[in-house]
């Protein structure tokens, strides 16, 4: 007998996997989302989570669709709580329509018997062979739902778990057939239909999150030098770059302290090497010094800054847009340097890669500001070439008259380093004259500083033009940067209001002197940024001299949904 | 010894007249001299302090960075181009107290860097405050009625952290001194070099006649293996032991860097294996 259908999907599901720290909701999206990317689906996830080790409650969102989805929704169409507070964790967010899927003995009576779908996870898992599979027993139960053929789900579970002994992947195979036989059972009976369009091409394309997109366009940049000290959410590019420090030649050092890492990163330029500091904005603060450092002595250095709320500790695992003016304004003194911000898993890569060839070329300070959001969030895409920019060292060999400082007609001094060359290489954090030693000749010093801010106009033949998104006749621009890139986009879409444009800058200082233009043309001027102050939009004031007619801000340590800024944009557009 | 290779020829030095730091710049560069190691292969980091000009006064590569940041950046050095020759060079303040923790912890790597540390018990360039060392009782225009603070004793915590090589100089003493150094440039490991001197502006306790008659020379049956008598020479107080208080040799930073266990050749030289990358974006595929 057929059962009453409770909802049918044909473009886009969300799900939602809610429930503590240590309990391996991120093992269940690993698999599932890799499994349904390999059976054709597009595929979204992100996570928030607590600042803890165990317990609590955190939320992993999966989207899958039949078009290419980027960015997180409200929304939530299947909840699967693996635990008992998980239904009140998510409330807010669970509509008339949400199902619910997963144990009674866990949501109990929290949940309308009549959009419930009872699965005892745990009997099964017990009936396999103990109660550690009932995650696979989940994640077969959704890709059964979506239709994932059995095979690509087994070939991933044999892969997943290759090294373990053949005991244990027979049991999470046979894990995954009972989950396959709920969700048969389910789609019988009529109460969920999903038709989704799956692509055959979206098999062969990459899932990767900000993390690796980062640590790899390091790696493809040349990096070979990263020192630290641990800080959610940067902390995760240096354990990837430490995974692929063997392979790729690169040294890992955790720092006694970000004032000694950015000091190793400077160091390690210097003698030729790549380096990185990868921190997050409290950590930055302690590296400050450092940075004026480097645009004293004229050193290249990319600093990594993964953003999360502040002040202080802030939020610590949560996400926030709030350190584009520190970046702008920290250290101590005069220099110039670029702030690159990239807005998708692709720009995480390629801005990481050129981050070190522009840091290398103009020996300035080169910035990359992520957040957690980004850093964090995962989607497929269908490659990332490292050969598309060839790597370019810029250092000389130096002769034995040659002096780091001098005064050339271009601008930039060639940057030797020591043992390589007849010459000294010598630099000074004081003022220097052209050699690199300490002087107090006033003259020279209007010089070296004039020197310095020569490459600032140097290298604006570099700079990333921002991205205009929609009709070239918009009558109203909406602006942003970094991480709110997609979501923003998808808004947009949504609402498909047609005189409405979105500029996207992946580059936000130098301002790109195409961005006045682009102001002026607007009748009105809408800002988003998920920060409490619209940072950007005060760069903008400052730089190009428009006031923003609106600001759309989020600070409470969570990204723009695509709902939520929808709502948020009808309201100003209309 | 013709020190030639390092001189510098006519310049200005901004050190006073009589100051300590002229001795040890004498000895480190006869020191060089006779070790025969060239400019070029020299890289010097030094930090803030009139001990920190030191290395401007003499031909080498030179990282004049910032106050208590030269450890630092002297183990990235070493470790990006172990063929290098790295010495760190500073005064008491930028190493025992701005860079206090870097000290601590430069010592537990043993990057196989030289630090020679001129040690005058005062803060000379900002005008007569204490220092780390300052003894206490020792009166300044801000510890009006004399240190409080207990003195550190870089020796002390350096053997305790098992440093691989601990030692102190006086700069009276040019040819001992230069001695020391050149064992110290020759070490593989962390040596740490403390070498007391005068400041002749600022210090009017720890004078040249207070250091002579305050120190003298560890004998040769004494045994820098043993570190528990090397704790104990270093707390001595009432006379300041002089030479090698300790040697434990270890394995340095750069040699167990995972960079230099198949090929040895400086970073500089490497370019990323970008084959390699995409094979590894291609495994993002899937199985």
């Amino acid at each position: 007998m057929k059962d009453k259908l409770l909802s049918r999907f044909k473009e886009d599901v969300s799900i939602v996997l809610c429930g503590e720290a240590g309990q391996g909701i991120q093992t269940v999206e690993h698999i599932l989302t890799q499994t349904l990317k390999l059976s054709g689906y597009h595929v979204f996830s992100t996570q928030e989570y607590m600042s803890r080790i165990r317990g609590g409650n955190n939320s992993t969102l999966v989207r899958i669709s039949s078009n290419r989805v980027s960015a997180p929704v409200d929304r939530i169409d299947l909840l699967i709580p693996f635990s008992p507070g998980a239904v009140r964790h998510v409330q807010k967010k669970i509509s008339p329509e949400t199902i619910l899927m997963g144990e009674k003995k866990i949501y109990g009576n929290e949940y309308q018997e009549e959009r419930a779908i009872d699965v005892p996870l745990s009997e099964i898992a017990s009936e396999v062979g103990g109660r550690i599979y009932s995650n696979t027993v989940a994640v077969a139960v959704l890709a059964g739902l979506l239709k994932v053929e059995r095979e690509v789900l087994d070939r991933y579970l044999r892969h997943y778990f290759s090294g373990k002994d053949e005991n244990t992947i027979h049991k999470n195979l046979e894990a995954a057939r009972r989950g396959y036989e709920v969700s048969d059972e389910l789609l019988r009976n009529g109460k969920l239909q999903i038709d989704l369009v799956k692509h055959n091409d979206i098999k062969e394309e990459i899932l990767i999150d900000g993390v690796e997109a980062l640590a790899m366009g390091a790696v493809a940049g040349g990096c070979n030098f990263l020192s630290f000290y641990p800080m959610s959410p940067s902390t995760a590019v240096a354990v990837l770059l430490a995974q692929y420090s063997k392979e790729f030649g690169i040294i890992v050092e955790q720092a006694e302290d970000e004032i000694s890492a950015i000091n190793m990163v400077i160091g390690a330029w210097y003698a030729g090497a790549r380096g990185l500091a990868s921190t997050s904005g409290g950590g930055f603060a302690l590296m400050v010094e450092g940075l004026s450092l480097a645009g004293m002595i004229e050193s290249p250095l990319v600093v990594h800054i993964g953003q999360r709320p502040g002040p202080a500790t802030g939020l610590p695992t949560r996400t926030e847009q709030g350190e584009l003016l520190f970046a702008l304004y920290s250290g101590h003194g005069e220099f110039p340097r670029i702030i690159l911000t990239p807005g998708t898993i692709e720009d995480c890569f390629y801005l990481a890669q050129k981050a070190f060839n522009l840091a290398d070329q103009y020996q300035v300070p080169v910035f990359i500001l992520t957040d957690q959001y980004l850093l964090e969030s995962h989607y497929n895409i269908p490659s990332l070439d490292p050969i598309r920019n060839p790597l370019q060292k810029h250092f000389v060999e130096t002769n034995q008259d040659y002096k780091r400082y001098e005064l050339t007609e271009a601008g930039l001094s060639p940057r030797g380093i020591p043992g390589f060359g007849e010459g000294l290489v010598v630099l000074d954090s004081d003022e220097h004259d052209e050699e690199g030693h300490i002087t107090e000749d006033l003259d020279l010093r209007t010089k070296m500083v004039n020197k310095r801010f020569k490459k600032l106009g140097l290298l604006m033949k570099d700079i990333i033009a921002p991205e205009l998104v929609g009709p070239k006749d918009y009558e109203t621009l909406i602006i942003g940067w970094g991480s709110t890139y997609h979501a923003i986009k998808e808004a947009l879409r949504q609402l498909g209001t047609k005189d409405v444009a979105f500029l996207h800058f992946k580059q936000v200082y130098p301002l790109h002197p195409d961005t006045i233009a682009y102001l002026q043309k607007a009748k009105k001027r809408v800002i988003v940024e998920n920060n409490g102050t619209a940072q950007f939009g005060q760069l903008i004031r400052l730089r190009a001299g428009f006031d923003m007619d609106l600001r759309i801000l989020k600070y409470n340590g969570l990204p723009f949904s695509v709902e939520g800024l929808g709502e948020q944009l009808k309201s100003v557009l209309d | 010894m013709n020190t030639k290779w390092f001189d510098m020829g006519e310049i200005d030095i901004a050190w006073c007249p009589g100051c300590g730091n002229f001795a040890i710049l004498n000895a480190l560069k006869q020191a060089l001299s006779e070790l025969e190691i060239k400019p070029e292969r020299l890289v010097v980091v030094s930090g803030i302090g009139q001990a920190a000009k030191a290395p401007h006064y003499y031909k080498c590569n030179l990282f004049n960075g910032l106050h208590g940041r030269s450890l630092a950046v002297a183990t990235a050095i070493k470790a990006a181009n172990p063929q290098l020759i790295v010495i760190d060079e500073s005064g008491d303040g930028c190493m025992y107290g701005e860079g206090g923790n870097h000290f601590i912890h430069s010592i537990r790597r043993n990057p196989d860097i030289t630090n020679i540390v001129h040690n005058n018990m005062v803060y000379g360039l900002t005008k007569g405050q204490a220092s780390p060392t300052s003894l206490q009782g020792f009166k300044t225009p801000v510890q009006r009625e004399g240190v409080f603070s207990e003195a550190f004793n870089p020796l002390s915590l350096a053997i305790s952290l098992g440093a691989s090589f601990v030692s102190r100089a006086f700069a009276g003493d040019i040819d001992q001194t230069k001695e020391i150094i050149k064992k110290a440039i020759t070490h593989k490991g962390y040596s740490l070099v403390d070498i007391q001197q005068p400041c002749v502006t600022y210090n009017k306790l720890n004078t040249y006649q207070w250091f002579k008659a305050k120190t003298y020379y560890l004998d040769s049956s004494y045994d820098p293996h043993d570190r528990i008598e090397a704790l104990r020479r270093a707390a001595e107080v009432e006379k300041l032991p002089l030479g090698i208080f300790y040697l434990n040799p270890r394995p340095t930073f750069e040699e167990k860097l995972g960079v230099y266990q198949e090929r040895k050749d400086p970073l500089y030289t490497r370019s990323p294996d970008l084959k390699k990358l995409s094979e590894l974006i291609d495994l993002k595929r899937g199985p």
